[in-house]
C-alpha cells in the first residue's frame, strides 16, 4: 500500500539529506520523493510517496527532524496528485499512424520524433501515467523518465488529515 | 561602537553565555583559533588523551549535573575519533553540545588535510547538527544547539564551525529568540489521557512502574516516589533509570531484563498494567516482544512521540516530559479513592523475592568475585558514591547488587553499549560533582580501550577512583561463546597479567593497588579511600569463569529467564 506524505520543511541546507537519510537509518522504503519550493520562500514542500506500514512511525520520525515543520498525510482520492513523465516508444513509419491516434486519446504530447522512435509528454495523475505505459508497452518502450509525485490537498477543510498539528 | 570579535571569541563567548564552567577537548589545526580565547576565558578547559574520551566527559558530567556537557575537538580524525560518544549520547539521550573544526569553507569538498564529512557522518547520531557558514551566525547557532540539546528528548547537537568562520570578524551580538518552527517539544500531557491512565490504574490488579531514565532526565524522581506510594504500585527501573527511586524502598523491585532480577522482569511479565514512564520497550527490557507481557494493557508516557507505538501498543499513550505529566497524575489521583491493598499482587511479588533472590557465592579461598567487590565497596563508602559503569559483566553486577538510593548517581553507557565508557564518564562526573566520590567499575577489556585518560584524570586533579574488575577475558562474549558456542573461546581471553595494571596506573601519574585475595579486598577499598589527591586504581584478580545471571537469552521469552548456568542448560534442552 503506497502512501502520500506532503512535508513542510525549513528551507535550509541539508534538509533533503536529513530526509533521506532518516529513511534509510530506520530502514523505511522510499518509492518517489520531491522537492520544491513552496509560496512561502523560508519553507519547502517534499512530496514522499512511501510504501510499507509503518505510516506511523514514518511521520513521528520525520516530525523528530528539528526543520520539520508539517507532516500531512494525503488520504487516497481527496488529494491532487500529479507526475510527469517522458516516454520514448518504438515507432517505425508503419506504426507510426496507429501510435499517434492512441497518444492523442491519452493526451500524449508528441515532444521528439525521431527516425524509428517517438518520445512523449504526459502529465497527470499517476493512473493516467500508468495506463499510457501499458498502451505503449505493447510497441516497445524504448526509454523512460519519471518525475516524482507531487501533490496538494482538493480542499483545507475536509480532505486532509492532520497527523499532528505542529 | 559595536564590539567587533573573531568567530573564536564569540564562540567562547556564546559558551560563556550560556553558563559553560567546563570544556572537554583536544585543539588541532581546523579549531586551533577556538583554542586562544580559551586562556582568558572563564572556562576551564580538561584536555582529554582522545576525543572519544572528550565526548564520554561530556557526557559522564551531563549524567552527574543534569547540565549540558561540551566537548571540542579539531576536524577530520577527531571528528570521527568523537563520533562514537556522539551516538552513545543520542541513545542515552543525554544533553550535549559539540564544537567541531572544519576545513575552510574554501576547501570544504576537496579532501582538505584533516578534512571530513563531520556533518553528514553526525547527523543520524545527533539530536541535530550544523555547520556554520558564517562569522555571524555563531551566537544564534550555539542558543539553538543548548536549546535543542536540553529540552524535550534530550540529546547531543553538533556544531561545525570551518577554520575559516572562527578566524573572521563579526559584529558580537547576543543571540535573538530561538526560532525553530518545527522543534515544539510537548510538556503537559492531554489531560483526558490522564484522566483514562488514572481508570486503568484504579481497575489493574496486577500494576508495575516501568520507569526508565526519562524520568531521571526529567528530574522527576520526587514526583515519581509520592505517585508510586498513592497508587500503592510496584515499580521496576531499567539500567538507565537505576537510582530514580530507592532500592531500599519495599516498593522497588529492582532491574527488569536480560539480566535483571527474577522478580522485576517476572513482575513485567505478570503483569496486567505497565504503567511505563520514559522508558521505551528496549530489547534488552522485553526480550521478544510477541512474548513480553502479554496479559498487560499499557500506559505510556514519553516526552519523544515516536517511542509511542514503536514496540509495542500503548492503550494510552501520554505525550508529555515525565515530570508535568507525573504532576498532573498526581494532581487528579488526589481526589480519587485510596488505592487498592492489591494483597494477592504483592503476596506473589514477594514469593518470587524469597524463592529466586539474586546469588552469589564468596569462598574464603577465593578467586575474588566481582558481586563481593561491589558489596564491599558499598559497605565501605556507605552506598555514597557516584557509580560509573563500563559494559560487560560488571556492569550488570553492579547494576544488580549496588543498591542505589538516589538519581544521577549511576553512570553508564545503556543503549549502545560503549565498552571504554567507564573512565572518561567518571572524569566527567567527578569534574562536574567535585563533592562526590567517583568510583568508576570498570572491566579489564572496558580498562584498555580509554584508560590512557586516566592521565588525564591525574594531570588535571580529577581524583576518581577505578575498581577495576579483572578477569583476564571479555566476559561477556566469552560467556556467550560458552552458552552458545559449545564453549568454543574464540579472541575472548585477554593477558592475564599484560599490562600491569597497577604500573599502569602509577605511570598514568595515579596510584595503583591489587588485591589478588578475597581477604584484601577490604583493605585496599579503605586504602584506596584515604588518597584524595590523585586517582587511585585498584585491580581486582577475579574470577575468570565467573558468569552472570538470570540471564534470558537474546530474543528469548522473558519467561523463560535462567537463574544460573545448570539452569540456563536446562531451558535450552528441555529434554
Amino acid at each position: 500500500m503506497k502512501h502520500v506524505i506532503a512535508v513542510l520543511v525549513e528551507n535550509k541546507p541539508g534538509v533533503l539529506a536529513r530526509v533521506s537519510t532518516m529513511f534509510a537509518r530506520r530502514g523505511f522504503n522510499i518509492h518517489s520523493l520531491t522537492v520544491g519550493p513552496t509560496e512561502d520562500p523560508t519553507l519547502s514542500r517534499m512530496t514522499v510517496v512511501v510504501d510499507g506500514p509503518e505510516m506511523e512511525q514514518i511521520v513521528k520520525q520525520l516530525y523528530k527532524l528539528i526543520h520539520i515543520v508539517k507532516v500531512t498525510e494525503l488520504e487516497p482520492g481527496t488529494a491532487i496528485e500529479r507526475e510527469i513523465m517522458l516516454v520514448r516508444v518504438n515507432a517505425d513509419a508503419k506504426r507510426r499512424g496507429e501510435i499517434l491516434d492512441a497518444a492523442r486519446v491519452s493526451d500524449a504530447k508528441a515532444v521528439d520524433v525521431g527516425a524509428n522512435t517517438i518520445t512523449f509528454e504526459v502529465t497527470g495523475p499517476p493512473e493516467r501515467l500508468a495506463d499510457f505505459l501499458q498502451l505503449m508497452a505493447t510497441y516497445g518502450i524504448v526509454a523512460l523518465a519519471k518525475s516524482g509525485r507531487i501533490a496538494l490537498p482538493r480542499d483545507q477543510k475536509s480532505t486532509k488529515k492532520q497527523l499532528r498539528s505542529a | 561602537m559595536p564590539e567587533q570579535l573573531t568567530g573564536a571569541q564569540a564562540l567562547i563567548r556564546s559558551l560563556e553565555h550560556e553558563g559553560v564552567e567546563i570544556i572537554f577537548g583536544m585543539p588541532g589545526g581546523a579549531i586551533l583559533q577556538a583554542y586562544d580565547p580559551i586562556i582568558e576565558s572563564p572556562i576551564r578547559h580538561v584536555l582529554a588523551r582522545h576525543e572519544q574520551g572528550a565526548g564520554h566527559m561530556a557526557s559522564g558530567y551531563a549524567h552527574a549535573t543534569g547540565r549540558v556537557g561540551v566537548a571540542m575537538v579539531t576536524s577530520g580524525p577527531a571528528a570521527t575519533n568523537l563520533l562514537t560518544a556522539l551516538q552513545d549520547a543520542y541513545m542515552d539521550s543525554v544533553p550535549m553540545v559539540a564544537i567541531t573544526g572544519q576545513v575552510a569553507t574554501t576547501s570544504i569538498g576537496n579532501d582538505a588535510f584533516q578534512e571530513a564529512h563531520t556533518w553528514g557522518m553526525s547527523m543520524p547520531a545527533t539530536k541535530h547538527n550544523t555547520l556554520i557558514t558564517s562569522a555571524e551566525e555563531i551566537p544564534d547557532a550555539v542558543r539553538e544547539a543548548f536549546h535543542i540539546a536540553s529540552t524535550g528528548r534530550k540529546g547531543p547537537v553538533l556544531i561545525d564551525v570551518p577554520k575559516d568562520v572562527l578566524a573572521d570578524t563579526m559584529t558580537w551580538h547576543r543571540p535573538g529568540k530561538v526560532t525553530l518552527p518545527g522543534y515544539r517539544p510537548a510538556v503537559k500531557g492531554h489531560p483526558r489521557q490522564v484522566t483514562a491512565a488514572l481508570d486503568l490504574i484504579e481497575r489493574s490488579e496486577r500494576p508495575v512502574l516501568y520507569i526508565g531514565g526519562g524520568v531521571v532526565a526529567a528530574d522527576a524522581t520526587g514526583e515519581l516516589r509520592a505517585f508510586a506510594e498513592r497508587i500503592n504500585a510496584p515499580m521496576v527501573t531499567t539500567l538507565m533509570a537505576r537510582g530514580a527511586f530507592p532500592d531500599s524502598h519495599p516498593l522497588n523491585l529492582g532491574m527488569p531484563g536480560m539480566h535483571g532480577n527474577y522478580t522485576a522482569t517476572t513482575a513485567l511479565q505478570r503483569s496486567d498494567l505497565l504503567i511505563t514512564i520514559g522508558a521505551r520497550f528496549d530489547d534488552r527490557i522485553t526480550g521478544d516482544p510477541k512474548h513480553f507481557a502479554r496479559e498487560a494493557k499499557v500506559i505510556h508516557i514519553d516526552v519523544d512521540p515516536a517511542e509511542i507505538g514503536k514496540i509495542r501498543f500503548a492503550d494510552v499513550p501520554i505525550v508529555g516530559d515525565a515530570k508535568a505529566v507525573l504532576g498532573q497524575l498526581l494532581e487528579e489521583v488526589h481526589g480519587r479513592e485510596p488505592a487498592p491493598a492489591r494483597q494477592s499482587w504483592f503476596e506473589t511479588i514477594e514469593s518470587w523475592q524469597t524463592n529466586y533472590p539474586l546469588a552469589y557465592e564468596q569462598d574464603p579461598d577465593g578467586p575474588i568475585q566481582q558481586q563481593y567487590v561491589i558489596e564491599e565497596l558499598h559497605r565501605i563508602t556507605g552506598g555514597d558514591a557516584t557509580i560509573v559503569a563500563g559494559v560487560g559483566q560488571h556492569q550488570m553486577w553492579v547494576s544488580q547488587y549496588w543498591g542505589f538510593e538516589e538519581p544521577r548517581k549511576w553512570i553508564n553507557s545503556g543503549g549502545l553499549g560503549t565498552m571504554g565508557y567507564a573512565i572518561p564518564a567518571a572524569i566527567g562526573a567527578k569534574v562536574g560533582t567535585p563533592d562526590e566520590l567517583v568510583i568508576a567499575i570498570d572491566g579489564d577489556g572496558c580498562f584498555q580501550m580509554t584508560g590512557t585518560e586516566m592521565i588525564t584524570a591525574a594531570v588535571e586533579h580529577i581524583p576518581i577512583k577505578v575498581a577495576l574488575m579483572n578477569n583476564e577475558s571479555l566476559g561477556m562474549v566469552k560467556q556467550w561463546q560458552h552458552l552458545f558456542y559449545d564453549g568454543r573461546l574464540s579472541q575472548t581471553e585477554l593477558s592475564p597479567h599484560t599490562p600491569d595494571f597497577v604500573k599502569f596506573a602509577e605511570a598514568c601519574g595515579g596510584v595503583g593497588l591489587r588485591a589478588d585475595h578475597p581477604s584484601e579486598v577490604a583493605g585496599v577499598i579503605e586504602e584506596a579511600l584515604r588518597i584524595n589527591d590523585r586517582p587511585v586504581l585498584i585491580e581486582f584478580r577475579c574470577d575468570p569463569e565467573a558468569m552472570l545471571f538470570p540471564m534470558v537469552p537474546s530474543g528469548g521469552s522473558n519467561d523463560d529467564i535462567a537463574m544460573s548456568r545448570e539452569d540456563f542448560m536446562s531451558v535450552e534442552d528441555p529434554a
